[in-house]
């Protein structure tokens, strides 16, 4: 037993160096199992970060997939070099079942790795993130199983693999050929784990609520159905029964607009600064395809129409890709916030 | 003779895309050396989930040099045309040579290619096959612009002779090709070098990689059903999924797993298609029950624990799979055992089609053309319409909405369950084929009925909203609707006008039309059986060519004539007949169609092929009411001696008008005898 302040160090030694991504743990090292699911996290957080990638915190806006975090959809753009490791929340509305399913949510998390360029070694170094969670590899069997990614409301698409543990598919492991319409140059690798299932996979656990969340040994030990059996009720009932669709059509409509309306507008700002507005752009961008899943879990799209919704959102998602490309962080002219303009 | 080795190591290779990947790489390498001028005794080409081996034997060590000569123009010709051959050869005028021919000069280019030795050669043409390799889908990584399938990590490049081993200088964007190369992901030791194919194939194995796919497949299988023999049980075959899964290992380590008691009670179809679609898993039969009780799952690894976690792992992802199925399953039990009406409400809101409207809409079309349908096949019109009220129900099933290949076969153990009769529960299961040209063709009456009202909804429906298949381009799949009513009429021997069938389809198609449509179908379903496409014709071109029965038992009459010597020469016969007629008709702009005379006749030969033609008619007239083709054309084929003769003897086109005309009535008459049983002026020789 160990009470509160007593845990693992986060940080090992630092694992990178000129030669560029290292994996560090070697094939037989073994690893003390994780107890809980936030062990996992951080084991995770502490393996890509120890590795250098800089490790952010989640996008503060509903997305359906860790994909949409612009340090991922937006800076899988352009020619600059990045490496990003974060957790995101996710929210796939039709995916509720109120708590009651032990495998589905309508809230997840999902644990996000975007390097760019993808290193050489990338397969080696997820593997070695494997291990870090307590994945043996003298026992399991890891495989790469075809799964090529495609994201018809980013105009994404990417070739790779699910990777499975024993049968289970754990990650999607993706090379980004195209993002928002534009090829990815040079190109990014992207690695996303289901947090949950490979969780419960670790931990040996049947039922997602019944996961240790923090350490069953703490103090107040809670399992992920303390922290959330309430919300997936409470979200599946207004998700599938409540959610006032005129309201949610109408907010489609005007995140659709300030996107197109914020990027058709002047590049030059009051005082003569060159201003690219591309992140709030896409934060409409993703407004509006959160909207739509929400209107689509609420059953009132049509088949016809969630291919038109789709293009929308898509439309939006390549306009939005098409502004970054031309700022500073996206490779462009220098155009972006603050070269050349005046001083405040 | 040296030999050749090439290896492409890269990430996992889709396991659907290695055999043809191996095989291209066969193919472009062996082309590509043999047109410089090497040869080479044998070659092999394997593949595994990260590897592509080409292994080539006897190779010539350099190409032959090769002296060419060229004439070029002579040497008072215009200066632009010297100009053009010094490009087109690449030398200077002072390389040339100048040379007597007839009275003047010309210049003459002699090019002399030397040989190359192999290693140049092999280093050119893998980087071209590396660069320009036809995988169905590629890709870029990192910073390279290289594409391949996944990306590449590094080439192993050898030619091996008495001498050892050269590593062939080749540089891909940055992969340097090497002697050297890695066993299996987890269970080999780092990179090591090799000698030769056959060092490679044996280091290979020691680093747990069996580099050959079929030598993958036999030990998978054997594993398999060695594991299934000992507990009393046998594997369920299945070919695809043994190439699949082949390409999903290097080191196959088969493991046996019982499926959970619980499971036992889903249908086996079920257990099936989860384990193979979900899992790549081989389902395991107990052999004195039938039922599916087992599994195979094949690992990529031998572990510490022989195998013991890989196992729980996949019987616990099973288990979540199928505990999916089993709730599915129960919930289509209660909607399925109250009459499946929530499904039938349900498909209202399903649209088939925007212009065609519901998928429910679609089912009232299909109750009212099977009953028009069901006196043509002998069933009765309730039975069809209780049939084809339930054979899409299952659309809405939770099951088809997780396996949507199980459709039909849901639909028909929910019709059991709902009480209803097993024929309607067949016609559920049935209605959706034939799918393709080789598969089961329904034979019971009622789901013949409701799997042509099906298919001829679907055809009638798109014609008449002008969403008719166009080149390559047939997204509703209306070519395979129309090949299977076209084999659900002739193996049921459906009778009657296939026009009046179509028109009683959706309203607004153009009949005449889609029959031209179904006419061209069945002529490439004929072709395919080898029949020639002017024998179809010929009979296309006779009445009643809308009953596809009459036309194919006319066409394979037909077929059987011309495939004797009787039949070819009558052909030749009656062309002639035809042709001198036709000549005569337009000459004389009459028809002559009065009828021949006997007391007219000259000749014997002439007297001899008129009693013929009469005695044909007699046997061809009544033997085509019966539809009694070979009898007719068994007639028809009496004929050959009789207009040889006469074509022999006598002179069509006489200076004796009445004796002409006499014969041109004849003629006419060997056309219209010939003419009753197929058009046969449609035929080639």
């Amino acid at each position: 037993m160990f009470g509160w302040g007593v845990g693992i160090d986060p940080i090992g030694a630092v694992a990178y160096g000129r030669g560029g991504f290292q994996e560090g743990l070697s094939m037989s090292e073994s690893v003390v199992p994780p107890r809980s699911f936030q062990e996992i996290i951080l084991r995770l957080q502490s393996y890509w970060g120890v590795r250098g990638c800089a490790v952010l915190q989640p996008y503060d806006m509903e997305v359906g997939a860790g994909t949409f975090h612009p340090a991922t959809t937006l800076r899988a753009l352009g020619s600059k070099s990045w490496a990003a490791a974060y957790v995101q929340p996710s929210r796939r509305p039709t995916d509720g079942r109120y708590g009651e399913n032990p495998n589905r949510l309508q809230h997840y998390y999902q644990y996000q790795v975007l390097i760019k360029p993808s290193p050489p070694n990338l397969q080696e170094l997820y593997l070695g993130s494997l291990r870090a969670i307590g994945i043996d590899m003298e026992l399991h069997d890891i495989r790469f199983v075809e799964d090529d990614w495609e994201s018809p409301t980013l105009g994404a698409w990417g070739l790779g693999w699910e990777v499975w543990c024993d049968g289970m598919e754990v990650s999607q492991f993706t090379y980004f050929q195209q993002v928002g319409g534009h090829d990815c140059r040079p190109v990014s690798g992207e690695l996303t784990y289901g947090l949950e299932r490979l969780a419960m996979y670790v931990l040996g656990v049947d039922h997602v609520m019944e996961m240790p969340f923090n350490d069953p040994a703490s103090p107040i030990a809670l399992k992920y159905g303390d922290i959330f059996r309430q919300t997936e009720q409470e979200y599946s009932r207004w998700n599938f029964d409540q959610a006032d669709t005129d309201m949610l059509l109408q907010h489609f409509k005007d995140a659709e607009a300030e996107c197109e309306r914020i990027l058709a507008a002047e590049v030059t700002d009051k005082v003569g600064r060159r201003i690219i507005m591309a992140h709030p752009a896409y934060d409409q961008c993703i407004k509006a395809s959160h909207l739509f899943n929400l209107l689509d879990a609420r059953g009132v799209i049509s088949v016809t129409e969630r291919q038109a919704y789709i293009g929308r959102v898509r439309d939006l998602a390549k306009k939005c890709a098409d502004a970054f490309v031309t700022t500073e962080a996206g490779g462009g002219e220098a155009i972006g916030a603050g070269v050349g303009g005046v001083p405040v | 003779m040296p030999e050749l080795l090439i290896e492409l190591l890269s990430e996992e290779i889709p396991a659907r895309m290695q055999a043809k990947a191996a095989f291209d790489l066969k193919r472009i390498v062996t082309d590509g050396l043999v047109e410089a001028g090497l040869t080479y005794a044998s070659v092999g080409a394997f593949s595994t989930p990260r590897r592509l081996v080409l292994s080539v034997e006897g190779l010539s060590a350099e190409s032959k040099s090769v002296r060419e000569e060229r004439k070029g123009p002579r040497v008072d010709a215009p200066i632009a045309a010297l100009e053009g051959f010094l490009r087109s050869t690449g030398l200077s005028k002072d390389q040339l040579e100048l040379r007597d021919d007839k009275k003047t000069q010309v210049y003459f280019a002699v090019i002399e290619k030397p040989g190359r030795a192999a290693a140049a050669v092999v280093a050119d043409v893998l980087d071209g096959a590396v660069r320009n390799f036809p995988w169905p889908k590629s890709m870029r990584w990192g910073t390279t612009s290289l594409r391949w399938v996944r990306p590449l990590k590094s080439i192993l490049c050898l030619l091996v002779d008495e001498g050892g081993a050269l590593v062939v200088d080749l540089d891909i964007d940055g992969i340097k090709a090497g002697n050297t190369t890695e066993g299996h992901r987890f269970m080999g030791a780092g990179r090591f070098a090799v000698t030769s194919f056959e060092d490679y194939r044996a280091k290979l194995w020691k680093a747990r990689v069996m580099l050959d796919a079929a030598e993958r497949e036999a030990h998978i299988w054997q594993g398999a059903t060695n594991l299934a023999f000992a507990a009393g049980m046998e594997v369920v075959e299945d070919k695809d999924l043994l190439a699949e899964v082949a390409g999903l290992v290097e080191w196959p380590v088969p493991l046996m797993g019982r499926i959970g008691e619980d499971f036992l009670s889903l249908p086996p179809e079920v257990l099936q298609t989860s384990m193979k679609e979900h899992q790549k898993f081989f389902s395991v039969r107990n052999p004195k029950t039938g039922r599916v009780e087992g599994f195979v799952t094949v690992a990529n690894v031998e572990t510490t624990d022989h195998g013991a976690t890989i196992l729980k792992g996949n019987q616990k992802v099973l288990s979540a799979r199928l505990s999916d199925a089993r709730f599915f399953w129960e919930n289509d039990l209660r909607v399925a055992k109250a009459g499946m009406g929530d499904w039938l409400l349900g498909l209202e809101a399903v649209t088939f089609h925007n212009k065609l409207g519901s998928q429910a809409e679609r089912i009232a079309r299909i109750v009212a053309l099977g009953r028009e349908l069901a006196p043509l096949v002998g069933a009765l019109p309730d039975k069809v319409e209780a049939a084809a009220q339930v054979a899409k129900a299952d659309l809405r099933s939770e099951i088809v909405g997780e396996f949507p290949e199980l459709q039909g076969l849901m639909g028909m153990y929910y019709a059991r369950e709902a009480g209803m009769d097993e024929t309607v529960a067949k016609a559920a299961r049935d209605h959706y084929s034939p799918l393709g040209p080789t598969d089961d063709v329904p034979v019971e009456a009622v789901s013949v009925a409701v799997a042509l009202a099906d298919k001829i909804d679907m055809l009638t429906g798109f014609w008449a909203i002008d969403e008719k298949p166009t080149g390559n381009k047939d997204p509703f799949a209306l070519r395979r609707a129309a090949l299977g009513v076209i084999r659900l009429l002739l193996v049921n021997g459906v009778r009657g006008s296939l026009s009046s069938i179509l028109s009683k389809g959706y309203a607004g198609a153009n009949v005449s039309e889609l029959l031209i449509f179904l006419h061209d179908r069945l002529k490439v379903f004929l072709k395919y059986q080898g029949i020639r496409h002017d024998i179809i014709d010929a009979c296309l071109a006779m009445p009643g060519n809308d009953d596809l029965v009459l036309l194919v038992k006319r066409v394979q009459a037909l077929q059987g004539l011309m495939a004797t010597e009787d039949g070819t020469n009558l052909l030749q016969g009656f062309k002639r007949a035809n042709n001198i007629l036709t000549q005569a008709e337009a000459k004389d702009g009459i028809e002559y169609s009065f009828g021949a005379d006997l007391k007219f006749a000259e000749s014997e030969e002439e007297k001899a092929l008129f009693k013929a033609l009469e005695a044909a008619e007699q046997v061809i007239g009544p033997a085509m009411k019966l539809e009694d083709f070979a009898t007719a054309m068994g007639a028809m084929a009496q004929l050959r001696a009789p207009i040889d003769a006469f074509f022999t003897a006598v002179q069509v086109n006489s200076d004796n008008a009445i004796l002409r005309r006499n014969r041109l009535n004849m003629l006419h008459h060997i056309r219209v005898v010939c003419g009753g049983v197929a058009d046969l002026a449609r035929l080639e020789n």
